[in-house]
């Protein structure tokens, strides 16, 4: 991918979350969140799916300790994230403690789908930018405007993320092993949903590759000769 | 939600993003287990797909969301721009709720 489609991919991608951060701003201040702790959360926190389960949790009436758990559970996934960045990501320790806050599923996913490491660690940054900067926009006008801006699910802009993440995926389904394990993957998942709490069906998936293991490590052998 | 709360959420989702990019850098990957540590995102990203289109809240829902998936899978398959996919999900779903 060249920089100018990094870059237009990239603003898609932020625009569509920014669009989600207003639904996020909305549920969080009706939820009993201040403008400002909905604000913070979105820059601090800064992993859509924890936000959604946090507010969930207080809107129904749930304790902020309550909403940990869940919340937590979801934000698990970044750390396999950041673990798989590591040939992406550039500089010394400071940038890259700067960047970390930008590992989220569609930085990795963009930075992943691309061909030499420079074009993934742009990838990775113009992405996390983006979307960081529209997700705190979108926030904070959510917070300010409350109730009353319709319903993004009326727009079908719940069933871009999927959309999204297929499009990213598709490339790396190439490499040595890798449909296995998203098949498998998924299939824990899906099962999974309906039996346990939010964050773990997708934490399970890691699971996928165990069958996918065997070609995993026989290529790797083979690349290292 | 006091902020005590929310600085100790913030504080824990960044130590796991930073987990790999500060703490273990490049040397897990270039090991031998760095091909095994390359494949994990990919069931992950896979189950993301299919939990956000199936996803009702503690239980699996078929509705607009899975037309908008197969409408991206076609235009995926067929080498779309991303817009194209993109829009073209929101598209078909929020067609199918008018």
């Amino acid at each position: 991918m060249g920089p100018r489609t990094i870059t237009r991919d990239a603003l898609a991608i932020g625009v569509a979350t920014g669009v989600y951060a207003v639904s996020y701003g909305v549920l969080a201040v009706s939820a009993g969140l201040s403008v400002a702790q909905t604000c913070a959360m979105s820059a601090l926190v800064f992993t859509g799916a924890s936000q959604f389960a946090v507010v969930g949790v207080l809107g129904a009436g749930g304790g902020a300790l309550a909403a940990l758990g869940p919340a937590l559970l979801l934000a698990t996934r970044n750390a396999v994230y950041g673990l798989s960045l590591g040939p992406v990501l550039r500089g010394g320790r400071a940038r890259r403690a700067l960047e970390a806050q930008l590992v989220i599923d569609e930085s990795t996913a963009m930075a992943r789908g691309q061909e030499d490491p420079r074009s993934a660690h742009r990838a990775f940054l113009v992405t996390g930018l983006s979307v960081f900067a529209f997700w705190n926009l979108g926030t904070l006008i959510g917070a300010l405007a409350g109730g009353g801006l319709g319903d993004p699910r009326a727009f079908g802009l719940d069933a871009m993320f999927p959309a999204v993440f297929l499009a990213l995926l598709a490339p790396q389904l190439r490499r040595p092993g890798a449909r296995t394990a998203a098949l498998a993957g998924a299939l824990i998942a899906v099962v999974l949903v309906p039996l346990t709490p939010a964050g773990l069906p997708i934490m399970a998936a890691l699971l996928g590759v165990v069958p996918a293991l065997a070609v995993v490590r026989r290529h790797a052998r083979e690349a290292a000769r | 939600m006091s902020w005590g709360v929310l600085l100790a959420l913030a504080a824990a989702a960044y130590a796991l993003k930073a987990l790999g990019p500060v703490f273990a850098g490049r040397r897990i990957v270039d090991g031998g287990s760095g091909a095994i540590l390359d494949v994990l995102p990919i069931p992950l990203l896979a189950a993301l797909i299919l939990v956000q289109t199936l996803d009702g809240g503690e239980r699996l829902v078929l509705d607009a969301r899975v037309p908008a998936l197969g409408v991206a899978a076609v235009l995926v398959w067929r080498r779309a721009p991303f817009l194209v996919v993109v829009v073209a999900a929101a598209a078909t779903a929020a067609l199918l709720r008018l």
